[in-house]
């Protein structure tokens, strides 16, 4: 099913100078493959158009379940010459979870139930 | 044997919590307290303070902090590491002891400073013995700014405080040691790791990063369930290390806050760069090599962490000079709230234009209707838009010249009278200009650092 990524993963976000980072985590095992194949570099850097001049880089951590994005040239100049209201990003990674994503139905059930804490998410990889 | 060293976390920037120290001493048994107040922008905040003012520069906060705590520190046993001396560790020790004249905590505390790090005042020495310090992204010499340097500080590592800790400082003051080494120079001095011992140091860096942001690692910020978080009185993380690298994150248990592998990813994803190669003055940590298991009871195992050889350079941080900046904001409701924000816009750019006013940047920025992403409010839906009760106008400026960016302040407050209609939200007065202090970072031999250093030892 078509769903906003926050159904499947939670992220959190910070800047590195003028890039933001924004870390993306699937809540069970079976949601990372699909963030590996739905959340590529080109659809951040579309998602993020608004803000991220420059290029938008991944990293694939299988062991955290996890993705890690830079988007360089966000932040208007990082630190405090920026002018912008965000200036470290930090709502980045909240952002980052209004992707839609294709996938499948037995994944996102059971990252609801993660959701609804009926059970316990993620680990058991590594 | 096993010894299980505990280190917990007190602060995660210098205007942290102030209760949460105070609660990691006496809600349960930990061995040390790290404190971490510094960022980048923080160092040449204190190099101000301490040109108008020799005995400042340090993180005042962490005087009376330690001075009310000591004497549970001496009946408990806890040690307290601190990167709080900012750019001036010795006016902070100098408080410390007088403060702690009146503490009754039975022995003198034994307070050991690290200096060396501040290379404000070597770097023209620096310069002219070859150390160009350039810039590591544009790739040009620090000479192109050399006089618009405001700070310039070198991260270090664990050696000066192993060797505080090896001469048994109850407290141990840094200046600009990295923030993960607050956590693990004590893991190294506890366990005896060796220098070379890149995959427990590394497993230390692991730990250091999920302490050095206080509560986000421990449930602050959690995306999870967040409205199921006790955040009135989080415990912040404490790490529970093995000799073998391996350590449990976890918390006081009769505090809030959450330890559970969702809080623990979302700290180690923080501020993350290429997570391969995570480098400090220690060892290289490879982040990618991390293994959770989620034990309950706010309990997370940390494994498997390696790690490779450090670089023979360190990171140095310098701030400098680069003009002056101004945000204003005033607000306007509905009817047509986006709409008389975006025409009070126009107004005040028309009339900064037509001061003839130089600035290298406006930015203007609609409150409520998407900022945060830098959206134009054109692109929210018309009926979302149109309905917004109020949106706040935020414009801000930035120029090499000072006067430019003064006469900017001055020309806000005319909109309320002068402007289109429904405004408020202005009782805060003129915008406050000020200075940009803009970041070079750049690499230095580490040995030109590493002979400079000093661990001096006094007994309060």
């Amino acid at each position: 099913m078509r769903v906003p990524l926050e159904r499947i993963a939670i992220a959190r976000s910070g800047d590195k100078g003028n890039a933001a980072n924004v870390g993306v985590i699937a809540l069970t095992e079976s949601a990372y493959p699909v963030l590996v194949r739905e959340v590529t570099t080109e659809r951040v850097k579309a998602h993020f158009r608004t803000v991220c001049r420059g290029d938008v880089v991944r990293y694939e951590l299988p062991n955290l379940g996890a993705l890690n994005f830079l988007l360089h040239e966000s932040l208007g100049g990082g630190g405090t010459v920026s002018l912008m209201l965000d200036a470290q990003g930090k709502t980045f990674g909240a952002a980052m979870l209004g992707l839609e994503v294709d996938a499948p139905d037995d994944v996102v059930e059971a990252c609801d139930r993660v959701r609804r804490g009926e059970r316990s998410g993620r680990p058991a990889a590594g | 044997m096993t010894r299980i060293v505990r280190v917990a976390s007190g602060q995660g920037f210098w205007g942290d919590w102030q209760e949460a120290p105070k609660l990691q001493v006496r809600h349960g048994p930990i061995d040390y307290l790290m404190l971490d107040y510094l960022a980048e922008i923080t160092m040449s905040i204190l190099q101000k303070q301490k040109r108008k003012d020799p005995a400042a520069g340090y993180a005042r906060d962490f005087v009376p902090l330690v001075v009310e705590l000591a004497p549970e520190l001496v009946a408990k046993g806890v040690r307290v590491v601190s990167n709080a001396g900012g750019v001036n560790p010795g006016a902070c020790r100098a408080a410390l002891v007088e403060g702690l004249r009146e503490a009754e905590t039975g022995r003198p505390l034994r307070i050991a400073t690290v200096t060396g790090d501040d290379l404000l005042e070597r770097l023209d020495t620096l310069l002219a013995a070859g150390h160009e310090l350039r810039n590591m992204e544009t790739g040009e010499p620090l000479a192109e700014i050399r006089d618009r340097v405001e700070s310039a500080n070198a991260y270090i590592g664990a050696t000066p405080i192993v060797e505080a800790l090896r001469r048994e400082a109850d407290v141990v003051v840094t200046g600009r040691s990295t923030d993960t080494a607050l956590t693990y120079a004590p893991l190294i001095h506890e366990h005896g790791w060796a220098t070379d011992d890149w995959d427990r140091i590394a497993a230390g860096i692991v730990a250091g990063h999920i302490n050095e942001c206080g509560a986000q690692g421990a449930g602050g910020n959690t995306l999870l369930d967040w409205e199921g978080v006790d955040l009135v009185t989080p415990g912040y993380p404490i790490i529970e290390s093995d000799p073998d690298g391996s350590f449990v994150v976890t918390k006081h248990p009769d505090l809030g806050g959450r330890v559970t592998w969702a809080t623990v990813s979302e700290q180690l994803v923080y501020e993350m760069g290429d997570p391969a190669a995570y480098i400090t003055p220690d060892a290289i940590a490879d982040f990618g090599s991390i293994k959770l298991e989620d034990l309950g009871g706010d309990r997370v195992r940390v494994s498997g962490v390696r790690g490779s050889e450090r670089t023979g350079h360190l990171k140095v941080s310098i701030a400098y000079r680069a003009g002056w900046k101004a945000v204003g904001t005033l607000v306007y409701a509905a009817p047509d709230a986006v709409a008389k924000a975006r025409r009070a816009d126009e107004v005040l750019r028309g009339r900064l234009q037509r001061l003839g006013l130089a600035f290298e940047e406006i930015r203007t920025e609609i409150l409520g209707a998407g900022a945060c992403l830098g959206r134009d409010p054109a692109a929210l839906p018309r009926d979302v838009r149109d309905g917004l009760p109020e949106v706040e106008l935020r414009v801000g400026v930035r120029s090499e010249v000072r006067s430019a960016v003064d006469r900017f302040t001055r020309e806000l407050a005319p909109l309320i009278l002068a402007g289109p209609p429904t405004v408020t939200g202005f009782a805060g007065g003129r915008p406050r200009v000020q200075e940009v202090m803009a970041y070079w970072p750049a690499l230095i031999e580490r040995a030109a650092v590493e002979r400079e250093l000093r661990v001096e030892v006094t007994d309060a």
